[in-house]
């Protein structure tokens, strides 16, 4: 019984470890390829099965102007406006949280529940029905086309994220830290920040990497939004994808673009490890 | 005291969340009572006529939205098991814990459009490596362009992008339960399958419940993964409503029609996510 429980158990997570990395494998063997292995059928490993050619990434740091593809700028881009939405989303959503979770609020039938419902219940909206007000809107503000449009159009992707786990982790920071430090003089904004922010670190960090990944992630508003001037790195890899595609480019890029999130997983296993992951998600 | 103080802490994020929400919300519905279109670009004013329209003359909407349904639940269903079930392999007990724990995270971290982009070529019917594999058996199944190999296609893709988030939910839920239910199961001489059932599924249902709504949630929006791999086709076979309403509204510029696609849409979303947390809660707390 235990014998064959343990063959299951190990049998799956290899069938699924494999099936995580497949897609990873093929991309890293395709990047090495040229045209020719790309087009003669499916091949796996360099050197045996085709020879290696280093085109795709050398395409990647060559400028445009030399036939290759500028993702350099994407990927600052990137990295600039999901750190900004993220760093807004938090701060904004922390205070919110802070007040849902610690003070009663009241007016008609809503209340506390209700307001970190409405947060939250934003995450509904598929993007494709707020791209187009969100397109005119922007083009009447003359925000189209621009790292602060994409901004403000992600900060209502993420601070529901920032809310959700925030809520949650404030409600099981104990109150009397904040009643504590309101006794001993502090008025509530030096309370919140001294005493019970510094006790809030691991769900700050949660947060902030849960809105790091759908920041990072998000295509649709980016794809929409914006056309030459501002271009985040999941358009540009995905404007790779036309006509003849440069399967070579497209896997290294894809690779490179998988790359910093890499770091987030080890950071995200770690503070699941801690237990302190489990006090912020419920 | 706590009585001015609060409003400073809760408004900067709820106004900024408003402000900026409010316009694409009230122009939405605008939208939706006028015939927008390509050639008439404007906000005349035509009633309810849109409304009209999609509830008696447009079944591609339906069949989007059907096929939307199957698409979520059957993908949220799958990711819940199989997360589950691979969160409670790597709980306690296995050799290279944290290496495993890393690994099952890494599909959420990466960008569900790139990695549907390097899917495609996976999946290519003649240069694929999947097609390589069964041309051993001297088959070569149409991943992309069979009406129902498609809808696999896409269920594989979705089920390998955020079954992750599914494991990350569960395997945070699992490492947060009490230990003293199981010291008691063990005292009484629970076995492994009694244990699962009659402690920790149980425990877990909250949060599992918790966990299949955030996933249904964000599965209702499935785009960057259609919109690459099929494109929605073979002809509709993919084509769920966010897909439909992207054509309708940024392709064909009917912004009148699809914005009422959008509200009804919405109105249909929210009213059946609550009904299905409704009836989790019932299922599940009950039996615990």
């Amino acid at each position: 019984m235990t014998f064959v429980y343990r063959t299951l158990k190990y049998g799956f997570i290899a069938f699924w470890s494999m099936f995580v990395v497949a897609p990873f494998l093929w991309a890293l063997s395709t990047s090495f390829k040229d045209f020719n292995s790309v087009t003669g059928g499916a091949t796996y490993i360099p050197w045996v099965d085709f020879e290696p050619s280093l085109e795709g990434w050398k395409v990647l740091v060559r400028s445009p102007a030399q036939g290759g593809i500028n993702i350099i700028e994407p990927y600052f881009n990137s990295i600039f406006v999901t750190c900004m939405a993220s760093l807004i989303s938090i701060i904004l959503g922390t205070l919110a949280a802070y007040a849902l979770s610690r003070f009663t609020f009241k007016a008609g039938f809503i209340k506390n529940n209700d307001i970190t419902f409405f947060f939250i219940s934003q995450r509904i909206m598929p993007p494709v029905v707020l791209s187009i007000p969100f397109f005119i809107m922007l083009g009447f503000l003359g925000l189209l086309d621009s790292m602060v449009g994409l901004i403000l159009v992600y900060i209502v992707l993420l601070m529901p994220i920032a809310v959700w786990i925030m809520v949650d982790f404030f409600n099981k920071v104990p109150r009397e830290i904040d009643e504590t430090a309101l006794i001993d003089g502090c008025n509530p904004y030096q309370a919140f920040f001294k005493v019970v922010l510094p006790n809030s670190i691991p769900g700050l960090i949660v947060a902030g990497l849960f809105c790091m990944i759908f920041g990072w992630t998000d295509f649709f508003f980016a794809f929409i939004l914006t056309f030459t001037e501002v271009q985040l790195l999941p358009v540009a890899i995905v404007a790779l994808n036309s006509s003849i595609t440069p399967w070579w480019s497209l896997s290294a890029s894809a690779l490179v673009s998988v790359a910093p999130l890499i770091i987030v997983a080890f950071l995200v296993e770690r503070y699941l490890s801690k237990g302190n992951l489990s006090g912020a998600l419920k | 005291m706590n009585f001015k103080h609060k409003y400073i802490f809760l408004l900067p994020g709820l106004l900024v969340l408003i402000g900026i929400l409010i316009f694409p919300i009230l122009f939405t519905v605008r939208l939706s009572l006028s015939s927008w279109d390509s050639f008439y670009p404007g906000l005349d004013f035509i009633g309810l006529e849109n409304y009209v329209r999609l509830f008696t003359d447009d079944a591609r909407f339906w069949e989007s939205f059907f096929r939307l349904s199957f698409l979520s639940v059957t993908t949220v269903f799958l990711q819940y098991v199989i997360g589950f079930a691979l969160a409670h392999m790597v709980w306690k007990d296995i050799a290279f814990q944290r290496f495993f724990r890393v690994l099952f995270l890494i599909p959420m971290m990466s960008t569900p459009v790139i990695m549907t982009v390097i899917w495609r070529t996976f999946f290519h019917e003649s240069l694929g490596p999947l097609n390589d594999f069964f041309s051993l058996f001297d088959m070569t199944p149409l991943w992309l362009s069979n009406e129902y190999l498609a809808l696999v296609t896409v269920i594989t893709v979705e089920v390998w992008q955020w079954t992750p988030f599914m494991f990350l939910l569960m395997l945070a839920g699992l490492l947060s339960l009490p230990k003293e239910p199981f010291l008691a199961a063990a005292i009484d001489g629970a076995g492994p399958i009694r244990k699962f059932v009659y402690v920790t599924f149980p425990l877990m249902a909250p949060i599992s419940i918790g966990a299949i709504i955030i996933r249904l949630i964000e599965a209702s929006k499935i785009m960057d993964t259609i919109y690459v791999l099929t494109s929605g086709g073979p002809g509709t076979s993919t084509e769920t409503s966010s897909f439909y309403i992207f054509i309708k509204g940024l392709r064909e510029f009917q912004m009148g029609y699809s914005a009422a696609l959008s509200f009804t849409y919405l109105i249909i979303m929210i009213i059946s996510l609550t009904v299905i947390a409704n009836v989790l809660v019932k299922l599940f707390i009950k039996k615990a």
